[in-house]
């Protein structure tokens, strides 16, 4: 609690113990009155105070001044007692309402604590601390461990383990060493490193993720601009409503008017919107920080609004569902063992630096021993042709077998077909292929079981391997052989399909997919880790490479919007059953008290599981 | 040009909606938000007479709550 509101805890107890003694008193009359004044004085003084120069502004549908009209008509309707209680609670209630949103308001900024305070900045072998904005690209800053990398850049000596958590919500740490990337809000865990920074402080990723965040503020979903809007008329209408009671019933049809007035009263008690006016926006603020939290930035709550109805997902293969790097992923040797075809392939191709060539030294695990190999000839788009210990070895596709005179076998499988043929004779082949990510059958299944209609698959890829891949993960529907612009169209053509309110969700890796990202209802960015393209031209950006994460981000979606909507629900339902039973002279001021300050408090309270996710 | 005003004790939400309301209107705002959860007010006005908009914005909220400063 801060020190306003100590205070006003002071008030409310000096004037509840006044109340509860005032009831000990018997006194009557104008004597009564006065005594009464005292503790409502007490805790509503400031109240009265605004709602007077509030009403000099002109504000006249201002919380303070109708809850003034509230409890002074209270007084002068006799109900001495109940005047000064409503104004208590309606002081308590505010007071637990800002310690509530206080709360919140911190345990966001608490998510979002990567800020770094200072960089370690190293001159002439000197080490002083300065503001990271301070440090300029090519300085050199020393991160010690358990300090956070208050900037990007590469290490240039030292190693250590990272904790990325605060930006991916991965916990597994990541080991670096000299000549790798460290990206800004990551902890460094042991080691000291040295790096050598590669962006200024006002374009690292930290920079840019809180002002993403901050910035998702300003993009409001549409049940928050529904409350807006709703919070515009409900004032007025209900404060209408109070004038007509307290008139039309004693001038018409004989009422008394101090029934009928205190009826009226009760309407102005729970005449203000703010328990939607508060919560609402709070759900969608707490899920976009609870889904930042697990590394899944939403650029606004409209687009998190937008996803719980995602009803069609098209995905980018390369980069999106495959790692997007080669790897061996099977041999096929004929005569020779597994491990002898290996070799042999690598060192035939020892010379090239193309990523197949990278790939087949990868897996045979070894440096292959260059000085065997001579009269190396590369055949471009075919293969290489070498000399290895006296012997011609042809390294390379189809074609270049059938240039030797070999027949190479055909492979059921799908990827980079690699033959090898010594001599004139067939030794076998190797498959290359890009590697599926681990998560992505998951992700796949998990769509699927939310409910999402189809999942498509654009690939700029050969047909066989864009189908193969679609097979092995269970994805409906596969256009192959696809320039960008191919992919733009594909994009339409299903924009057109999807039924009513569903939404189109396109994943892609933010490399050269930016104008079907922007043309998708939701455009969703993987791998944002230090890339600017993605972080811009996306709605949504996973921080980390895992296509599981779209599942959360929808469930996220979907919790947050079940939340905003029990609210929405329950406060509204509160009122207005008050609001009837207060009209037919069922319902007392306590009644009133509750449905407008007890139903805001439970109404933030429930907003703020928003922001805490199960995993 | 767009620039974030910290808002110091914006105590209530409903006033927060009003703000933002009152000051899209004022004249060469292109547009504003007021987040109550932030505390902050994002505004996009005309770059060449931002000071005075900002000026305007203040004492719009001040109107409104008289006790939330802006902090430009």
């Amino acid at each position: 609690m801060n020190h306003k509101q100590k205070r006003m805890l002071l008030r409310i107890c000096v004037s509840a113990v006044l109340l509860v003694l005032l009831q000990f008193i018997p006194t009557t009359g104008f004597f009564k009155l006065l005594l009464y004044l005292i503790p409502y004085a007490v805790v509503g003084g400031d109240i009265l105070w605004k709602a007077v120069r509030n009403l000099a502004h002109g504000q006249v549908f201002d919380e303070n001044f109708l809850m003034c009209v509230a409890t002074v008509g209270a007084f002068w309707t006799g109900e001495y007692p109940e005047a000064a209680a409503v104004m208590l609670f309606y002081q308590v209630g505010e007071l637990f309402q800002s310690y509530a949103v206080g709360r919140s308001r911190k345990s966001i900024s608490d998510l979002m604590d990567i800020r770094p305070d200072s960089a370690n900045l190293e001159e002439n072998g000197e080490m002083r601390q300065v503001d990271p904005e301070e440090v300029q690209v090519g300085d050199i800053i020393v991160v010690r461990p358990g300090e956070k990398i208050p900037l990007d850049g590469i290490v240039t000596d030292g190693s250590s383990s990272v904790n990325t958590s605060a930006l991916t919500g991965e916990s597994l740490p990541r080991e670096v060493g000299t000549g790798d990337e460290v990206v800004s809000g990551c902890v460094n865990l042991n080691g000291l490193l040295r790096v050598r920074v590669s962006r200024p402080f006002e374009e690292s990723t930290v920079s840019k993720i809180l002002e993403l965040v901050e910035n998702s503020a300003a993009k409001k979903a549409k049940a928050e601009n529904f409350i807006t809007r709703f919070a515009r008329y409900y004032t007025p209408a209900v404060v209408g409503g109070a004038l007509l009671l307290a008139v039309l019933p004693p001038l018409f049809f004989h009422g008394g008017w101090n029934d009928w007035i205190q009826r009226a009263l009760i309407f102005l008690v729970i005449s203000c919107p703010c328990a939607l006016v508060i919560s609402i926006p709070l759900s969608f603020f707490g899920g976009i920080g609870g889904a930042s939290r697990r590394g899944i930035l939403v650029k606004g709550g409209n687009y998190l609004e937008a996803l719980a109805r995602a009803e069609i997902v098209v995905f980018d293969k390369t980069g999106t569902l495959t790692k997007g790097t080669f790897r061996v992923t099977a041999v096929h040797p004929e005569q020779i063992s597994e491990q002898k075809l290996l070799d042999l392939a690598a060192l035939a191709e020892s010379y090239s630096e193309h990523p197949i060539s990278r790939s087949l030294k990868e897996a045979c695990k070894k440096e292959p021993e260059r000085s065997e190999v001579s009269d190396v000839q590369e055949i471009a788009g075919q293969g290489v042709r070498v000399k290895i210990g006296g012997k011609s070895v042809s390294v390379g596709n189809a074609k270049l077998m059938e240039q030797e005179g070999v027949h190479g076998r055909e492979c059921e499988l799908t990827g980079t077909i690699v033959h090898v043929a010594v001599d004139g004779t067939y030794m076998g082949h190797i498959v290359i292929s890009d590697e599926v990510r681990e998560d992505a059958p998951e992700a796949i299944a998990a769509l699927k079981q939310l409910g999402v209609r189809s999942s498509v698959m654009l690939t700029g890829d050969a047909k066989a391997v864009g189908e193969d891949v679609a097979a092995r993960l269970g994805i409906d529907e596969v256009h192959a052989e696809l320039l960008p612009a191919g992919k733009v169209e594909q994009v339409e053509r299903l924009l057109g399909q999807k039924t009513g309110r569903g939404k189109l969700v396109f994943v892609g890796d933010g490399i050269n997919d930016a104008p079907v990202l922007s043309r998708a209802d939701i455009g969703i960015a993987m791998g944002g880790l230090g890339s600017d393209a993605a972080i811009e031209a996306a709605d949504v950006v996973l921080m980390d490479d895992h296509p599981s994460k779209i599942a959360d981000a929808i469930r996220i979606s979907r919790r947050t919007l079940l939340i905003a909507r029990q609210n929405i629900v329950f406060a509204l339902g509160v009122k207005f059953i008050v609001l009837t039973l207060g009209a037919l002279g069922f319902a007392n001021m306590w009644e009133a008290v509750f449905a407008d300050v007890g139903v805001s408090v439970l109404a933030i309270l429930n907003a703020s599981r928003a922001l805490k996710m199960k995993e | 040009m767009k620039k974030r005003i910290k808002l110091t004790d914006l105590d209530c939400a409903a006033c927060a909606a009003k703000m933002e309301e009152a000051i899209r209107k004022i004249p060469g705002v292109n547009s504003a938000t007021v987040s109550f959860l932030t505390q902050k007010l994002t505004l996009d006005a005309d770059e060449s007479r931002f000071d005075e908009i900002v000026k305007q914005a203040a004492a719009v909220c001040k109107k409104i709550e008289p006790d939330c400063r802006l902090n430009p």
